[in-house]
């Protein structure tokens, strides 16, 4: 069976030139770069290479770049160890009701140790008012984390302006561009953040490295201690393949951002605009102008999420509901919960997320493939046929 | 993979879907909050299940679940179709995730409920306009924090977290007791009078 993958949040394919870059440390290469002895001094060598890679993607210089694991131990890092390096200015944290649920539940395990948090609401398109950021700050808040992109719903958020709203106050400022970076042009500098997480699994690196920028001069404390590595900012061996990988994938993205996007933008707006026209009562989620350019998410009415994958799974359609990870829990999406969908609609959450490649054919497939899909489920769902009975048909 | 061969079998081919417009009796169990919604009619002929059919709004387990309860029921006596289980039904489907276990089995509720709808008219009782199981009514079934699944009797309680729970006027869903604003929404939560 042809298989479409229109997953891409989840996670991208490994490009050949990230595996060939990730190749020599995963077989000869494995020394440790903190070794002094010429083994080491190599491994060290590219995890240099990749920091400065990292760094332009950016904007940043290479000693802003922190490796970590995942982009959601980079979530961590920067709201925990920000938090605990300002706390003695103040206890009070302010986040965007649509975050990750890697900054939110940081965000709870703060609260649990004396932090108080205020939640910023979204609109209707998931976009956070900068005057509400700023509406939520007190005297007592040491750190604002808004994302750059949200990966459910694919609205891009004002990061400049709520940067804008938190640097006269000498309030931190970390967005976590876990969905944007390395898909829609960043800099952190033009940006005004203190803090920006990315992963590289979200741009056709590897799983399992990631990196955080921290702002040269902002204060952090390590998540994880232990020895010098990453200026003992992150204790631990260097994932060195990942790493390398990470670096590839860094500056592949840079080199090809804009032929990306091109190829891809056509192809998510066809989506946006046609899914809803084949069928009857599909909503857009999220902003139609602020959005990632290969991003498209939808509510399909009277339906659930997970029964609609699992129909184009069969297919050989991979997509997801929510998050990747929201498919698996009992409940809706917070995002459109926070965005003012009730329960109903946002149980039928999709979304489709293209990745490099893909053709026309493959959102025609899907075209082919979907309404049925629905329509069958519909044919089941006690919704719809409530829906139909008060409309009198 | 998640869901077990059988799961998957009830699931792409799912059994007496559909509606009985002049059922005997029906069941109506679950709500959106949850994900997952049935209703159950049934068709009763010398005190046995003649026919039952279902309409779910749900995941892969709850439309499985669903169909797998009919099959279970049909030509069974009431008292029989009672005593079906959602412990049974989930054994008979080859087992369930266990974050799937909580709300997709609301089958056999479903189903008990059209049967007390039954039993309700035929002994001329106030009838409701379709038996429907209180226990889901706007409420989540898991916890916010850990996805744990709720218990029945202690929605209000998350056992793994020793977090308390109170419903969000906004939204519906279940947020920690005491919180300025919603986990869910993120709108703020009326002081408690």
């Amino acid at each position: 069976m042809k298989r479409t993958y229109l997953d891409h949040i989840a996670a991208t394919p490994l490009r050949p030139e990230v595996f060939e870059a990730m190749r020599p440390f995963l077989t000869d290469v494995f020394g440790n770069p903190q070794s002094l002895h010429a083994a080491g001094q190599e491994a060290l060598t590219a995890v240099d290479a990749a920091r400065e890679e990292v760094a332009a993607l950016i904007g940043a210089t290479a000693s802003e770049i922190y490796f970590t694991a995942t982009g959601s131990e980079a979530n961590n890092f920067a709201v925990k160890g920000m938090a605990a390096g300002q706390q003695a200015r103040g206890r009070h944290i302010v986040v965007s009701a649509v975050e990750h649920t890697s900054v939110l539940n940081s965000v709870k395990a703060l609260e649990r140790s004396g932090f108080t948090s205020t939640i910023v609401p979204v609109d209707r398109t998931g976009l956070v008012d900068p005057a509400e950021v700023e509406k939520a700050l007190t005297k007592e808040t040491v750190l604002v984390s808004v994302m750059t992109a949200n990966s459910e719903v694919g609205t891009i958020e004002p990061v400049a302006e709520i940067a804008a709203v938190c640097r006269p106050r000498n309030v931190l400022f970390h967005t976590d561009a876990v969905a944007a970076a390395g898909t829609v042009p960043i800099d952190v500098k033009a940006l005004g953040v203190d803090a920006l997480s990315l992963a590289g699994d979200q741009f056709y690196g590897p799983k399992g490295a990631a990196a955080l920028f921290v702002r040269k001069g902002a204060r952090i404390l390590p998540l994880i201690d232990g020895g010098i590595q990453e200026g003992g900012r992150r204790g631990g061996t260097e994932n060195v393949a990942g790493i390398a990988g990470l670096g590839r994938a860094a500056a592949l993205a840079r080199a090809e951002m804009a032929s990306r996007t091109a190829a891809l933008l056509p192809l998510r707006d066809r989506l946006l605009e046609e899914l809803p026209r084949r069928i009857e009562h599909v909503v857009v989620t999220g902003s139609r102008t602020a959005r990632l350019p290969h991003h498209a998410s939808f509510c399909i009415e009277f339906v659930e999420g997970e029964a609609m994958l699992l129909f184009l799974d069969m297919k050989g359609i991979a997509a997801s509901s929510g998050s990747a990870c929201t498919s698996k829990a009992l409940k809706a999406s917070h995002v459109l919960l926070a965005m003012g969908f009730d329960h109903a609609i946002a149980q039928g959450s999709l979304v489709f997320s293209l990745i490099d490649g893909t053709t026309d054919a493959d959102i025609e497939t899907l075209f082919e493939a979907f309404p049925p899909i629905v329509e069958r489920l519909r044919g089941m769902s006690p919704l719809y046929t409530q829906y139909l009975k008060e409309r009198g048909s | 993979m998640m869901y077990s061969d059988k799961v998957m079998d009830h699931f792409a081919n799912p059994r007496n879907v559909g509606v009985i417009a002049d059922a005997d009796g029906k069941g109506e169990v679950g709500n959106p909050v949850c994900g997952d919604m049935m209703t159950f009619y049934i068709k009763v002929k010398d005190d046995r299940l003649a026919d039952v059919k279902f309409q779910t709004f749900g995941c892969g387990a709850a439309i499985a679940v669903s169909s797998m309860v009919s099959e279970m029921a049909k030509g069974k006596t009431l008292d029989e179709a009672m005593a079906i289980t959602n412990e049974s039904v989930a054994e008979e489907l080859g087992g369930l995730p266990k974050n799937k276990m909580h709300c997709s089995n609301l089958g056999a509720d479903a189903l008990h409920e059209a049967i007390k709808n039954y039993w309700d008219k035929q002994a001329g009782r106030a009838e409701k306009a379709a038996g429907t199981a209180g226990v889901h009514e706007h409420e989540g079934c898991a916890c916010p924090y850990c996805d744990t699944a709720l218990e029945e009797k202690d929605k209000t309680f998350c056992r793994a977290c020793r977090v308390e729970f109170e419903e969000c006027p906004s939204c519906g869903g279940i947020t920690k007791k005491g919180d300025a604003a919603c986990v869910h929404c993120g709108k703020p939560l009326a002081a408690k009078a």
